[in-house]
Parts: structure tokens; C-alpha cells; sequence
């Protein structure tokens, strides 16, 4: 009988390897549950569980919310806008009073990094990091890798290259400790700019040439270039951007190997992926869509067996 | 810990034989009817049920393996947490005869979380629930076998474990297991 380590999922560098294997075996199971003609279970039929957002997002929180559903666990869900934290209540405030109405999880999407760290050592519910800044989103890290599992086999010994906005991404960070936790080489790409100075020091790759990084990788996460986070100019244009990082068809089929193409969404299409890159069969864009519900379903049902 | 025999292999062999012949007895060709086994240990058991039907009839009856870890209503309950198995159906559910498969019954919680489960893959024309042990004056649920193996009377304290060779024992063996205090 295993269970998660942790009581709350804040972030992938607090899980340990076994957590990832035990999260990837029981959404290997919710997987078969979605695919069956009843698509629900009643597993946390007594739980309630909120989905708080401080920030927008579309797939992520329609993910937590079916995931959530197929489970049978009752949802709330509370956006930022049009809410009192525009009033000028604190975090804590607004959380504590969702609590109030005996709420067993918080699945939370902040602006700031640690605002769920911050959270969890305040209040009794278990969390589940949906995104916090820059720092962490690590379901997004989790449904990667269980993508590259489901391709490939398995993930360990893989050579996987992120390329884009290292410096604004959650995402990056998140697959950076999820893969090197499974074994996986892994590399950084993108403009000298748009990565962080010292990321050499968490043991990846650096390389600033996308078709160098397409020659060496197994598998390529392409990520969207964050303009909204960005407050000052890192490269000249959107077009010269696309010019030297973006990635299509053309440049995949020049390379003398099969690689897989991953992007968490949304596309920019014709900004790092052109339109017939992301339709191609490299891409397993929409297969991450898909497994993002079972490895949801998989945190939600672990962490709520800890209670 | 004492653990004392009750059923043996030879005797084992020709119990599972005597539960094939009653489900042929009602279920004839196997045309309509199909078995799953209750995940975790009722695999075992469906196994052995198919092959030996497979040995008398010379035909493979449709077998799979149901798991019904989130159908459970013991979740956030017990002790010890639950790992979900795999559920393998590779055929309609709908509208045929199925046969429950399980090693012992006991509370008989984990045949109602199958049913539930089960009604999940489509709606059986009738269900019927085979066991090797069926322990007595234990039930939290009115739920009874149809075909029995062995009819045991035994303690709340006590456990039956049915061991199958080749999964860490030696030989087929039912044995009754009783915790002393050392």
C-alpha cells in the first residue's frame, strides 16, 4: 500500500520520485475510467473542494473542474475578478472564509511565488498548486512527463529540450525538477535574454541555437513567449523572435530524427510553432490535454486519501 | 501467529472443478455470460474458473478483471490508504449474464463497490457472485453467494488466505490465520 509524501502538491521539487511513479500508476487507472461509457466515479463524493483563481486560465481550470467532477467531489469556483480581494481583502482573509463553508481542498493559481507555500502553513485544507508566478505549476510538469511516458515508455534516460521563455515559465521550472527527478537529461533553449542567469546551476544544458537543441533532444516542450509578464523588450521583435526560435514543419523534417513536440498551450501559432508544426504527427499537444484529467484526478483522489 | 489448513490442493482442485460444473449447469454454452474477477485477488481465482472451463468445455469463456478501489466506501476510512489495479474489460458488459468472481466474502462491501463499479461498463442482463470461501455471520450487507466453495465459521480476529502457486507459495492452499498475542 503507498501513499503520497506530502499533504499538499505545492511544487514538484518537494515530491519525491516514488510520488511521481505512484501519481503516474493511478492515473493510468483514472485514464481507463475516461474512457469507459460512465466517465465518473465516486471516490470523493464527500468532499468539496474550491477552485480559487487569482489569475486567468482556461485549460487548467476547466482541467481541475472535470477532473473534479469525474471524482464526485462538489466545486466552487472563485476568480479574482469581480470578487472582494478587489475590495482590498488579503489572501488569507479570502481563503479562511471559503474555509468557513467547510471546504476540504484549495486547487489555488496565484500571481505571486509561494503564495500556496504561504498558504499552507495557515490554513487546514490540502492545497494544490495550480501555478504560482514564476515559480512552480506542477500538475502542468506532471501531464509532460506522463505524455513522454506514454509515447516513449518511460521517461528516464530521455534527452528532453525546453525552448522559449525559461525565464518567465512555471512550467519550465516544474519540468526541469520533474524530469531530472525521473532520470531525464534535459536542456534549456532560447535567447540569451529569456534564461535565467544561473540555470546552468540546476544541472541542465544550455544552448541559445534551436536547431542544435533539435539535433541533440528526444522530445521538444515548446513554450508561448509571455508577453504579459514581460516588462521590458528582451528581444527586438515578435519576428525576429519567430525567425530564429520559431519551429515548422520545414526545420522538423530536416532533421534526420523522429522527435516528439510538446507545448503546454495556448499556442501562438506562427510565434514558436507554425500551424502545420503543431498539426504535425510530432505533436502530442492535444494527447497532453487529455491526460492533464487523469494525473488531476490522480493528485486529487492521492492527497484526499491523506486528509 | 497460528495458521491452520483448511482447504488443501488436491481438495482446492476439486472444489474449483464442482463450481465450473454448477456454472455450466446454468450457464450452459457461455454464449451470454461472461466472469470477471475482483481485483486484487479474485484475478487469481477467474483465472484458475477460466482455464479449468476451458479444460471441460474447450472453449474460452470472456474473462476480465474488475478493480473497484473508487467505488470503495471505506476512502479517507481506513488505516491504511488504497492503491487502485488495473481494470481490464475487453468486452460488452451490456446485457450479458455476469459471474462476480472473488476469493473470500466477507463484508461483502467489496461486492457492492463491484456492482456499483461493474454497472459503470454497461447495464448486465442478471449478475451472480462466485467465492472459494464464503465466511459465515459476518455481513455488513445483504449480500450472498451463489456459488460457494467452502462455508467457514471463523472469529472477527482471525483472516482467511487463500495462497495460489507460483504467487509466493509453494502450492494451492486455503488457510485460516489467527493472531496471538507474542
Amino acid at each position: 500500500m503507498q501513499e503520497l509524501s506530502v499533504r499538499h502538491l505545492l511544487g514538484i521539487k518537494e515530491i519525491t520520485p516514488q510520488d511521481i511513479q505512484l501519481i503516474f500508476e493511478t492515473a493510468d487507472n483514472f485514464k481507463d475510467v475516461l474512457n469507459r461509457p460512465i466517465k465518473k466515479v465516486p471516490s470523493l463524493r464527500d468532499i468539496t473542494i474550491a477552485n480559487v483563481f487569482f489569475e486567468n486560465s482556461t485549460r487548467t481550470r476547466l482541467s481541475f473542474e472535470l477532473a473534479e467532477k469525474r471524482l464526485s467531489a462538489d466545486v466552487i469556483n472563485f476568480s479574482s475578478s469581480g470578487s472582494s480581494v478587489k475590495k482590498g481583502e488579503t489572501l488569507l482573509d479570502t481563503v479562511n472564509n471559503i474555509l468557513a463553508m467547510k471546504v476540504d481542498m484549495i486547487v489555488m493559481r496565484h500571481s505571486s511565488p509561494g503564495a500556496p507555500h504561504f498558504l499552507s502553513k495557515h490554513i487546514p485544507a490540502n492545497i494544490v498548486n495550480a501555478g504560482d508566478g514564476t515559480h512552480e505549476h506542477p500538475t502542468q510538469a506532471l501531464l509532460d512527463s506522463f505524455s513522454i511516458r506514454e509515447r516513449l515508455g518511460e521517461v528516464a534516460g530521455k534527452k528532453v529540450v525546453i525552448i522559449g521563455d525559461i525565464l518567465h515559465s512555471r512550467v519550465a521550472l516544474s519540468n526541469i525538477f520533474a524530469l531530472q527527478k525521473q532520470g531525464a537529461e534535459v536542456m534549456v533553449c532560447g535567447p540569451m535574454t529569456l534564461l535565467p542567469k544561473y540555470i546552468q546551476q540546476l544541472g541542465v544544458k544550455v544552448e541559445t541555437n534551436v536547431r542544435k537543441a533539435l539535433e541533440w533532444c528526444d522530445v521538444a516542450n515548446v513554450l508561448r513567449i509571455q508577453l504579459e509578464r514581460q516588462q521590458m523588450k528582451y528581444f527586438p521583435s515578435l519576428r525576429e523572435y519567430t525567425l530564429y526560435y520559431g519551429i515548422d514543419k520545414k526545420l522538423l523534417d530536416s532533421l534526420n530524427k523522429e522527435i516528439v513536440l510538446m507545448h503546454p498551450g495556448p499556442i501562438n501559432r506562427g510565434v514558436e510553432l507554425s500551424s502545420d508544426a503543431a498539426d504535425s504527427h510530432h505533436s502530442i499537444i492535444l494527447n497532453q490535454v487529455e491526460n492533464g484529467v487523469a494525473i488531476r484526478m490522480a493528485v486529487l483522489f492521492l492527497l484526499a486519501q491523506k486528509g | 501467529m497460528q495458521k491452520r489448513l483448511i482447504v488443501s490442493h488436491q481438495l482446492l482442485e476439486i472444489m474449483v472443478m464442482r463450481l465450473c460444473h454448477q456454472l455450466i449447469e446454468n450457464h450452459g454454452d457461455f454464449s451470454d455470460s461472461v466472469i470477471l474477477g475482483l481485483q486484487p485477488r479474485g484475478k487469481f481465482v477467474a483465472q484458475r474458473i477460466q482455464s479449468t472451463l476451458a479444460s471441460i468445455l474447450g472453449k474460452q469463456v470472456p474473462t476480465g478483471l474488475l478493480d473497484t478501489t473508487f467505488h470503495r466506501d471505506d476512502f479517507r476510512r481506513r488505516d491504511t490508504p488504497l492503491t487502485a489495479n488495473a481494470t481490464e474489460i475487453n468486452f460488452v458488459v451490456e446485457d450479458k449474464k455476469v459471474i462476480l468472481v472473488d476469493d473470500v466474502l466477507y463484508t461483502g462491501r467489496s461486492v457492492r463497490a463491484a456492482l456499483d463499479a461493474m454497472i459503470a461498463y454497461g447495464r448486465p442482463a442478471n449478475v451472480e457472485l462466485l467465492v472459494l470461501v464464503d465466511r459465515l455471520y459476518t455481513r455488513h450487507l445483504p449480500i450472498q453467494p451463489t456459488y460457494v466453495g467452502r462455508k467457514v465459521n471463523s472469529l472477527l480476529s482471525q483472516r482467511v488466505l487463500v495462497e495460489w502457486k507460483g504467487q509466493q507459495a509453494e502450492e494451492d492452499a486455503i488457510w485460516l490465520i489467527t493472531k496471538t498475542d507474542e
